[in-house]
């Protein structure tokens, strides 16, 4: 196999970043909105529950299968790169899958259980508690990628199973079974401070799309406001984070120090996203809200582009590239068939989901708002 | 416990799980709708608040369903790496479209389920259409991914890597189109006998209300010709089994020895250290006649097989006659409901037929699962059927029964809430024939 990748695979591993970035600005977005409804407050709480609610019941299960879509590619196109992820980051992406389990079926639990408040709150609860938890483990995950943690584990583990497949019992082997301890393998792979650091970054990050999202989204102004400030709280963590976390790991993170901070395109980069953020924030503070959309899902969409940058060509840093972990060709192509046709279906699909439920309400739902309390029962 | 039978465990019951939901996400679209076309039909708000109330019962479910999938598609690789690396590029096409199915299916059924009065009642109808057929397309995209598993093709092997790998010819393999018949089948039987003994049941208690009538009505009419056609389907099968899985045909019969003429053995007890199947009725040269349509075509025994190969026989065995009993139950009631039908007698005064249907709740699922018990534990040893083993494929991990005994609390404890719920909902459907005005 050539060292460079082809352009069918360049283009291959350009989706698979862009569907994980669409699972993040959506499906992050619904972990934020239970981020809020933990920290709901004031006398408006209920309310703004009801909002998260409204907003996230029709999307959520469509915007999760973004991340159906990472795993699927990821196993199909690139499948010792799925291997490996699998092996050593067992254990978070088993805490992970917990998350997501609790956290979709208590809101769903929630939306069909007794509407009394006792069976409401503990749902509630459970759902809130998973929004907040399972960004984290998404994010410990992504850190262990970056930063070469999860594929130095693989690396400790390899050389052990090349010696009992070659029936190696030299000293050498002898130094490697004694390295490969569950600790070496299955938790230094993701326990690590910059990865624990892109956990808290990725929360924020969501809680900070959720905001504005949800400011949008509000029927009024007293609801808009309790997110606007959210939000600004939330873009507030996410800077800081996003600017001390390199700072700090620069010197011990060969990916931050070298490529992320030290590349030719580092500083162009860093001023354009610094400019997107800015105006994210300031869109926010001077109250236009559908260019604060606009804004902080570009901000995002340059954090994720920076990393990828970072990493390129390496998709498990310190060693497996792109080209290594290509599947053949043939597989290749009828993908780029499948995801052509899957487009074709899914883009109207999306498109027509988003309109019926985010765009502006058609008139005769306007004309039955008026009629009717808007509230949650009227999903039937 | 040892970590490649906890991690056998895991996926069996991982699997186990979600199927209940999948075959829920499957049937139940039909039902609604036809129960909303009625509706949009006659006018009858009778319909519509049966529509809405399946629907509501659906959310809950297809939501489990939804993360119970995620799980799996993970397992893939916390379990089976080896097995992913090998055959991701193989058989991840059927995957990939699948994944286009399901998001077709969550975006529609999210615009169903809250989309009441704000988008047209036509264009509401359209999109439990969506969900019904993009439903059915995930399901059969997956089980062509699993039939690969029994048939592998499209790839050779060379110093253990795959070559000339040919994504089209691993999707048309000759298990995919008995596999996926006999699925789809099962989905419609065991929805549509679902709905229509717990409505049954229902009717049985003293609930007059005609939404009860309709309720079974409609499920019938999915349940029953899906069960009528299952036999068919399962006899497609078993020739299919006969031809390309030897070893596990003779599993599923408890056939030991290599016969002329074998017989069918109904029920009975294999025994792999004695090599033959105790106390079962057996039907002189049956199996003969059913797997190869000659009733002296010879059956190859596990004699045939090095031990090493063979399945667990009782498993295999015992799984096959559960199907097939409860299979063979529910195309008899089926039957039954057609006479009634076509004699235009209403089934629902029958209270004999009734208590048939209340008693058949749970067959469908259970004949499934029973199923894929089949399928499964009788391609073992092998994970990729003669070409790669299960024991080889399993992760590196050790400690996997900590895994496994967490997943199997959680699912304990969703099948509980699920199950909780489920009831609060039928609590609150109509009563007396009164309620109705």
């Amino acid at each position: 196999m050539s060292g460079d990748a082809g352009l069918l695979t360049l283009a291959l591993a350009g989706v698979l970043l862009a569907a994980l970035l669409a699972y993040v600005l959506l499906g992050g977005a619904d972990y934020g909105g239970g981020v809020w409804d933990l920290f709901a407050t004031g006398e408006r709480k209920e309310r703004q529950r009801a909002l998260i609610a409204d907003a996230i019941g029709p999307v959520w299960e469509a915007n999760h299968v973004w991340l159906i879509l990472v795993v699927v590619l990821l196993f199909t196109v690139f499948p010792p790169a799925f291997a490996r992820l699998t092996t050593v980051l067992h254990l978070p992406l088993l805490l992970m899958l917990i998350g997501i389990v609790l956290r979709g079926t208590a809101f769903t639990f929630r939306t069909y259980d007794d509407r009394r408040s006792g069976a409401q709150r503990r749902w509630g609860l459970v759902f809130a508690i998973a929004s907040v938890f399972t960004p984290i483990m998404l994010g410990i995950c992504v850190g262990a990628i970056a930063s070469g943690a999860a594929g130095e584990s693989w690396g400790i583990l390899a050389r052990v199973q090349a010696c009992a497949q070659a029936g190696d019992t030299g000293p050498e082997c002898e130094g490697a079974r004694q390295a490969a301890t569950f600790g070496a393998v299955y938790v230094q792979s993701w326990l690590t401070p910059f990865a624990l650091g892109i956990g808290v970054l990725a929360l924020a990050m969501f809680a900070f799309l959720a905001g504005v999202y949800l400011a949008v989204e509000s029927p009024d102004a007293a609801l808009r406001e309790d997110f606007r400030l959210r939000a600004l709280v939330a873009a507030g963590a996410t800077a800081a984070i996003a600017v001390l976390l390199p700072l700090a790991s620069a010197g011990r993170v060969p990916i931050v120090g070298e490529r992320l901070l030290g590349a030719w395109w580092s500083k162009p980069a860093l001023f354009v996203t610094a400019a997107v953020a800015a105006t994210a924030a300031s869109a926010l503070w001077r109250r236009r809200y559908r260019l604060a959309r606009w804004a902080s899902a570009g901000m995002v969409t340059l954090l994720l582009a920076g990393w990828a940058a970072a990493q390129f060509p390496l998709l498990v840093p310190p060693d497996l590239t792109i080209a290594l972990a290509a599947a053949p060709q043939a597989t290749q192509r009828l993908v780029a068939w499948v995801l052509g046709l899957g487009a074709f279906v899914l883009v109207p699909s999306m498109v027509y989901l988003f309109r019926v439920f985010k765009g502006r309400p058609p008139a005769f739902a306007r004309m039955e708002a008026r009629t009717t309390v808007r509230g949650r029962d009227h999903r039937g | 416990m040892s970590d490649l039978l906890a991690a056998r465990a895991q996926m069996a019951l991982s699997l186990g799980f979600h199927i209940i939901f999948a075959i829920v996400g499957i049937g139940m679209p039909v039902l609604m709708v036809i129960a909303e076309r009625r509706f949009l039909r006659t006018g009858d708000p009778v319909f519509l608040d049966l529509t809405k109330r399946w629907a509501k019962g659906t959310a809950i479910l297809f939501a489990v369903g939804a993360v119970s999938g995620t799980i799996l598609s993970f397992e893939l690789g916390l379990l089976w790496p080896g097995f992913m690396e090998f055959a991701g590029p193989i058989i991840g096409m059927p995957f990939s479209l699948e994944g286009f199915a399901f998001f077709t299916e969550a975006i529609f059924l999210g615009i169903y389920l809250y989309g009441w009065g704000r988008i047209s009642p036509r264009a509401h109808w359209w999109s439990g259409v969506m969900v019904a057929v993009s439903g059915a397309a995930s399901a059969v995209f997956v089980v062509i991914a699993n039939a690969w598993m029994n048939t592998p093709r499209g790839f050779r092997i060379e110093n253990g890597v795959a070559m000339d790998v040919d994504p089209l010819a691993a999707m048309m393999t000759p298990a995919a189109f008995p596999q996926v018949l006999h699925m789809m089948l099962a989905a419609y039987a065991a929805t549509g006998f679902a709905v229509a003994g717990i409505h049954a049941y229902l009717i049985l208690r003293g609930r007059t209300h005609p939404f009860h009538r309709h309720a079974v009505h409609i499920a019938l009419m999915v349940g029953a010709p899906a069960a009528l056609l299952q036999p068919i389907s399962g006899d497609i099968s078993a020739r299919y089994v006969a031809k390309w899985q030897p070893a596990k045909l003779a599993a599923m019969e408890g056939q030991f020895r290599t016969e002329r003429g074998a017989p069918l053995r109904l029920g009975g007890l294999p025994d792999e250290e004695a090599m033959t199947t105790r106390w079962a009725i057996e039907i002189p040269k049956a199996l003969s006649l059913l797997a190869f349509h000659d009733p002296n075509a010879t059956v190859a025994g596990l004699e045939e097989f090095p031990r090493e190969n063979w399945p667990p026989v009782a498993v295999t065995h015992i799984a096959f006659q559960v199907m097939v009993a409860l299979g063979t139950y529910l195309a008899a009631v089926s039957a039954w409901a057609v006479l009634m039908a076509l004699r235009r007698r209403p089934i629902v005064a029958n209270r004999a037929l009734l208590r048939a249907l209340a008693v058949a709740t749970p067959f469908g699922f259970i004949a499934t699962e029973a199923g894929w018990v089949v399928t499964e534990v009788g391609r073992q040893p092998w994970i990729i059927y003669e070409v790669a083993r299960t024991a080889d494929a399993v992760t590196p991990m050790p400690g996997l029964q900590f895994p496994f005994a967490i997943f199997t609390a959680m699912y304990i404890g969703l099948s509980v809430i699920v199950i909780l719920l489920l009831r609060r909902q039928l609590a609150e459907s109509p009563r007396e024939e009164a309620a109705a005005a």
